[in-house]
């Protein structure tokens, strides 16, 4: 089976993250792989492991991304490509499932498995927008997956329900927390993982001319979420507090 | 001159960061009132590849070098000092020599298994008259025939209640008055070998201390690990190596002690400000950053000259005893800024106070690190 999973380089969200020049300042964040993005590359290497073929991560990023790259060919990935866009000013997720599309077209792929959702944009768009561009069903938020051939049964997460669905390959899915439990890198994986291939191709090499992958959004401001205040406890009686709740939602709050 | 990791030290780094934080962590300060051995975490570290992580691929090790080492260790060791020295004294005094000086035949039958995390790796040179003063071992070997007849007692030995076999320092023999210290590897379960388990220590709770008593033990011929008569040296390289380890245990601790520190002094408010904006505690936590990043360039420096192929008796002692000696002052600045709430257990800077001992003491004292210092100074 060829599975391909599609990967973001995104800053740790749980690590200090400082704003400069109104974009994330580089080199006081800390970079990992999209959590979600663990999520799908477990699952590649264990249907990988259960029905043999080959996992192919890949990524549109810049040359800083070869690390997260690295990391998923310790966990267990076969190949790796890491598409380099740095010459790209800007793009947004209309460039980057354009940029994905070019080269899948190229490719022979039964599954491709991405996250749901980046932790940075949170946008989750690059899977379905890949899925659309590739004329494949797609099946987001995945929670289950199990396949027969070239039948797949998934289930999905719902807004907290379950959703059963039966399609086949080729398919596009996105992965939810509860998929699976990303392992952590081996040793042996580590140390291999430098001999695995990485290609690196430019967008010249997929014949992709920049302005037919020119972002469709401006970023207009980045900033932090507002400093959280100290909250403020009521007390009294019940019916005091309720009354006295009721005022400062209208009048302090503004949300009644 | 290049301070960076590589990929591979990055990569370990990283892993070793999550599976800490992840695995070890949360379960640290009950397994610590418990005096509960971590064997599931060795488990899964096993199953990783970990245990035996600086030996070659051939006996099942990990091919990764010496700095990689120390940082497994210092990851260990930030979560939970108990699995730090665990882990530490597994590969350096367990794992290390039988590597260094074990036939092809020896490394096979002991390496393998400490490498596979089958069995933990333990080192017998301590004894109630002896540790870095070998000359007062009283533990002794005799050759009858082709076996080893071993007798006498040993004492502060980690791990070995978890080691299928272990090797042990015993004198083979009396030339011109001087003692001869050989090192026999003797399996754990061997009749006679007796390991007891009854320790109460300051701290390092949930790791495995322990007495080793012999009675008459045989051992074949075979079992003699290097050269008879060249045991005390062979164990002073091996603890160059080990000194490395708790220098990166120290490095550990401190780190996580700082760190809680730190966080309480940004959030603790008192005379309406945080403790972090008093220039007395600002100074405090200054100094336990400097000293902490002295400490690990230190480790990795010593680290760095082991995977040379240099000689690193010199800086794996000041590492070991700058890093322990770091690590007690920030340990015990971090209980202070934490007032009465660090004299509790609650708020762990306690545990990582009590741990933080062991490494001005263990694999010789800073007094002994003083000496091996001097020593190479040329005094």
């Amino acid at each position: 089976m060829n599975l391909f999973v599609i990967l973001k380089r995104t800053f740790d969200t749980e690590e200090k993250i400082s704003i400069a020049n109104g974009a994330i300042a580089h080199d006081s964040a800390e970079y990992i792989i999209n959590p979600y993005d663990e999520y799908a590359i477990e699952e590649a290497i264990t249907l990988r492991d259960t029905h043999g073929g080959e996992v192919t991560v890949v990524t549109v990023g810049t040359e800083e991304s070869e690390k997260e790259l690295r990391t998923a060919l310790a966990m267990g990935a076969d190949k790796a490509v890491l598409i380099d866009a740095e010459e790209l000013d800007h793009s947004d997720q209309f460039t980057t499932a354009a940029i994905l599309a070019t080269y899948f077209k190229e490719q022979e792929f039964d599954l491709i498995l991405g996250g749901n959702v980046a932790i940075d944009n949170g946008t989750g768009q690059v899977g379905p927008r890949l899925a659309e561009l590739l004329d494949i069903p797609q099946v987001t938020t995945i929670t289950k997956l199990e396949i027969n051939g070239t039948d797949v049964k998934i289930e999905r997460d719902v807004e907290g329900d379950v959703e059963k669905i039966e399609t086949s390959l080729p398919l596009l899915v996105t992965a939810q927390q509860g998929l699976n439990e990303p392992r952590y890198p081996s040793l042996p994986g580590i140390m291999k993982a430098k001999k695995k291939p990485l290609e690196t191709l430019e967008l010249d090499d997929l014949d992709i001319d920049e302005d037919d992958v020119e972002a469709k959004t401006k970023t207009i401001e980045v900033y932090l979420p507002a400093k959280k205040e100290a909250g403020k406890i009521l007390s009294g009686e019940l019916n005091d507090q309720v009354k006295e709740l009721v005022s400062l939602l209208r009048s302090e709050a503004k949300v009644i | 001159m290049n301070y960076a990791l590589t990929d591979e030290q990055a990569m370990i780094q990283k892993m070793m960061k999550e599976f800490a934080d992840e695995e070890v962590a949360p379960g640290a300060e009950q397994r610590d009132k418990d005096k509960a051995f971590p064997l599931e975490i060795f488990k899964k570290l096993g199953k990783l590849g970990i245990m035996g992580l600086p030996f070659p691929e051939q006996y099942g090790g990990g091919g990764a070098d010496t700095i990689s080492f120390a940082i497994a260790v210092e990851e260990l060791s930030r979560a939970c000092g108990s699995t730090g020295i665990t882990y530490s004294a597994h590969v350096s005094l367990g794992g290390a020599p039988l590597y260094l000086f074990g036939t092809e035949e020896q490394k096979e039958k002991y390496l393998v298994p400490i490498c596979t995390g089958e069995s933990f790796g333990a080192f017998g040179l301590t004894e109630p008259n002896a540790g870095s003063d070998a000359g007062g071992t009283q533990t002794t070997a005799k050759l009858e025939g082709d076996q080893w007849v071993i007798n006498g007692s040993k004492c502060y030995i980690t791990n070995a209640s978890y080691a299928k076999h272990l090797a042990l320092t015993a004198i083979t023999g009396n030339e011109h008055g001087k003692k001869e210290i050989s090192a026999i590897i003797v399996p754990t379960d061997a009749k006679g070998f007796t390991v007891i388990d009854n320790y109460e220590k300051l701290g390092l709770h949930s790791s495995n201390t322990t007495e080793l008593v012999i009675d008459g033990v045989t051992v074949p011929k075979e079992n003699l690990l290097g050269k008879q008569g060249e045991g005390f040296k062979q164990f002073l390289i091996t603890l160059d190596g080990g000194r490395i380890g708790i220098g990166a245990m120290a490095v550990g601790i401190a780190q996580a002690a700082y760190d809680r520190a730190l966080a309480y002094a940004n959030e603790r408010k008192q005379f309406g400000s945080t403790l972090s904006k008093f220039q007395a505690i600002q100074f405090k936590l200054a100094d336990m950053a400097m000293k902490i990043e002295l400490a690990r360039n230190m480790v990795y420096k010593a680290a760095w000259l082991k995977d040379q192929g240099k000689k690193f008796s010199k800086e794996a002692a000041m590492a070991k005893l700058y890093a322990s000696e770091s690590c007690m002052q920030i340990c015990s600045e971090a209980v202070q800024i934490h007032g009465g709430y660090g004299y509790m257990r609650d708020y762990q800077v306690e545990r990582f106070f009590r741990d933080a001992k062991l490494t001005e003491i263990g694999e010789g004292t800073s007094e002994v690190q003083r000496m091996v210092i001097a020593r190479e100074i040329g005094c």
